[in-house]
């Protein structure tokens, strides 16, 4: 009966004021969206790290050339760079799990498949002009520091090599970028954010203005504080669960017609958003979500309106 | 349980009392009451009198524990009233009834409804309501109008609708803030009737007016209030 009656006032209470309402729940739903984006992305980029840190290697390159500046590496300076790599597979703390020789037949080969759309690119490139290399895999990446001062000194002409590339470097340039995404969607949420709970505080100060004599009367009869101040934080509550609802669509046709959709090709670089990713999104934004208004709620009430 | 009846036989406390109590809102000038104490028993009629800015009305808002005391003890059914959690109000106001000036009804609600509406949110159910609704609307003479809205129903009847929300949960005390204020004068006397007959149920009945007619009629305890001191305290008064 009384939860009944608690309902009934919420939905009168939201219908009461339904442009304030729509306007409520408008600005939840952009908040809790651009939330759930960033929380996305962020679970994206950590799937991208693992997925790319496997492959990832750090490359040296030998010299090209035919001048007195840039020499080819003779074959004697590509021993020793086999040698020093060898050395640094054993021992009680290796820095080196594997090492791989990349001929200027296979790097012309790999260019192929990297350009393939553009394969008057790769015709137009000579195999003479592809360095040699050297694909290493690190046993730790962290440790690149380490491995780049000590092969520092087989850059040059003594040493042949032209230079060493951390592709993990390379690829934090793309993280830096995603990161700051995320950073902008999250800022920009919690601004919509608060603008959202201004709108929560004024709608209670509407509803509790048109329904002051019914206040009054409860407050004189007895009527507990919970039962006066619940159908105003569910009202808060129920905007909030429902924003929450049309963010969780919202994520889910972002999926379907973006990143299925228009960035389909992209798929192999930036790597798929798992349904389940997604899903998840619900239960964390209906809980941000009504756990936020409820609180604004009942502050606004204890503290502000005083019903 | 059995201790409270024993003290009950043994000292029969007042079901009402004030203790030196003094009241003085923030910024103002002068206490709106200073240094009262007065005691009500169970069962009786008080009236409150005095001219406006006496300190009448502060009473019963100290009793309704709608303000709280600048000194002094405001003791209601046993229970310090100054002192009290803010969340026991509720609980405790279910214990006194309140009927005022201006009616206090719900518009959009039926003569019925109102009265179930004070049922309703302090937890009865509604099967409760369709029992004591009806015996409490004839009991004040409503029988048959339950289903009217308050703007159709003339003062007087409006106001014993009031007084039948603030009677329905047969709470301990009836306070009244001058009840009669907006009513003619032959209404007026069939409300101090319904109040009357409410008070031979055992209800205690304080009531601040300024009505000097209904005073007089009525002789019961009057006790008048001045510039914020009782001035005035008879048995079987008249206005004066």
């Amino acid at each position: 009966m009384r939860f009944k009656y608690v309902l009934n006032e919420v939905v009168v209470g939201l219908w009461r004021n339904v442009t304030m309402t729509i306007a409520m729940i408008i600005t939840m739903a952009v908040s809790l969206t651009l939330l759930g984006a960033s929380l996305l992305l962020y679970r994206q980029v950590e799937r991208m790290q693992d997925v790319y840190s496997q492959d990832l290697s750090t490359i040296l390159f030998f010299r090209v050339g035919d001048t007195p500046e840039t020499k080819y590496a003779t074959e004697e300076q590509k021993q020793a760079i086999e040698a020093a790599l060898r050395a640094d597979q054993t021992g009680p703390n290796p820095l080196v799990e594997a090492f791989e020789f990349e001929s200027k037949e296979q790097a012309h080969q790999n260019l192929a498949v990297l350009f393939s759309t553009t394969p008057d690119l790769v015709r137009l490139t000579p195999t003479e002009e592809l360095p040699e290399s050297y694909r290493v895999r690190l046993t730790d990446p962290d440790r690149f520091a380490e491995f780049e001062a000590k092969y520092q000194r087989f850059i040059g002409e003594e040493g042949g090599l032209e230079m060493i590339l951390d592709q993990r470097r390379l690829l934090q340039r793309v993280f830096n970028v995603l990161g700051s995404l995320q950073n902008l969607g999250f800022i920009i949420s919690i601004v919509q954010g608060v603008a959202a709970l201004m709108l929560v505080i004024n709608t209670i100060q509407v509803a509790a203005y048109s329904k002051r004599r019914e206040v009054a009367v409860m407050k004189l009869v007895g009527a507990s504080n919970w039962f006066i101040q619940a159908p105003f934080v569910l009202e808060a509550v129920a905007a909030g669960l429902i924003g929450a609802i049309i963010a969780y669509i919202t994520l889910i046709l972002a999926k379907i017609y973006i990143f299925d959709g228009a960035l389909a090709p992209l798929a192999q670089v930036i790597t798929e958003i798992p349904w389940s990713n997604v899903h998840l999104m619900f239960p964390v934004l209906a809980f941000a979500g009504a756990l936020v208004s409820s609180i604004t709620g009942w502050f606004a009430l204890r503290f502000y309106i005083k019903v | 349980m059995v201790l409270a009846s024993w003290r009950w036989r043994v000292d029969f406390p007042p079901v009402i009392a004030l203790e030196h109590v003094t009241k003085t809102y923030p910024k103002a000038q002068r206490p709106s009451l200073s240094d009262v104490s007065v005691t009500i028993d169970k069962g009786e009629f008080v009236f409150f009198i005095g001219p406006s800015g006496s300190g009448k009305s502060t009473i019963i808002k100290l009793l309704l524990r709608e303000i709280q005391p600048t000194k002094g003890k405001v003791i209601v059914n046993g229970r310090d009233v100054g002192s009290m959690r803010s969340w026991r109000i509720p609980h405790f106001r279910r214990s006194i009834g309140c009927v005022f000036q201006d009616f206090r009804l719900l518009p959009n609600r039926t003569a019925y409804e109102n009265v179930a509406f004070a049922l309703e949110v302090i937890g009865k159910t509604q099967a409760v309501a369709r029992r004591v609704v009806p015996e409490v609307l004839e009991l004040v003479g409503l029988g048959g109008k339950e289903h009217r809205y308050p703007q159709e129903l003339s003062g007087g009847e409006q106001q014993r609708v009031a007084v039948a929300r603030a009677f329905v949960n047969r709470p301990l005390i009836l306070l009244a803030d001058e009840p009669t204020g907006n009513l003619d004068p032959d209404t007026s006397i069939e409300i101090m009737r319904l109040l009357d007959r409410i008070n031979r149920t055992g209800t205690t009945v304080v009531m601040v007016t300024h009505d000097s007619n209904i005073v007089n009629q009525m002789r019961r305890r009057v006790v008048e209030i001045e510039g914020g001191k009782i001035v005035r305290d008879q048995p079987r008064g008249v206005y004066g």
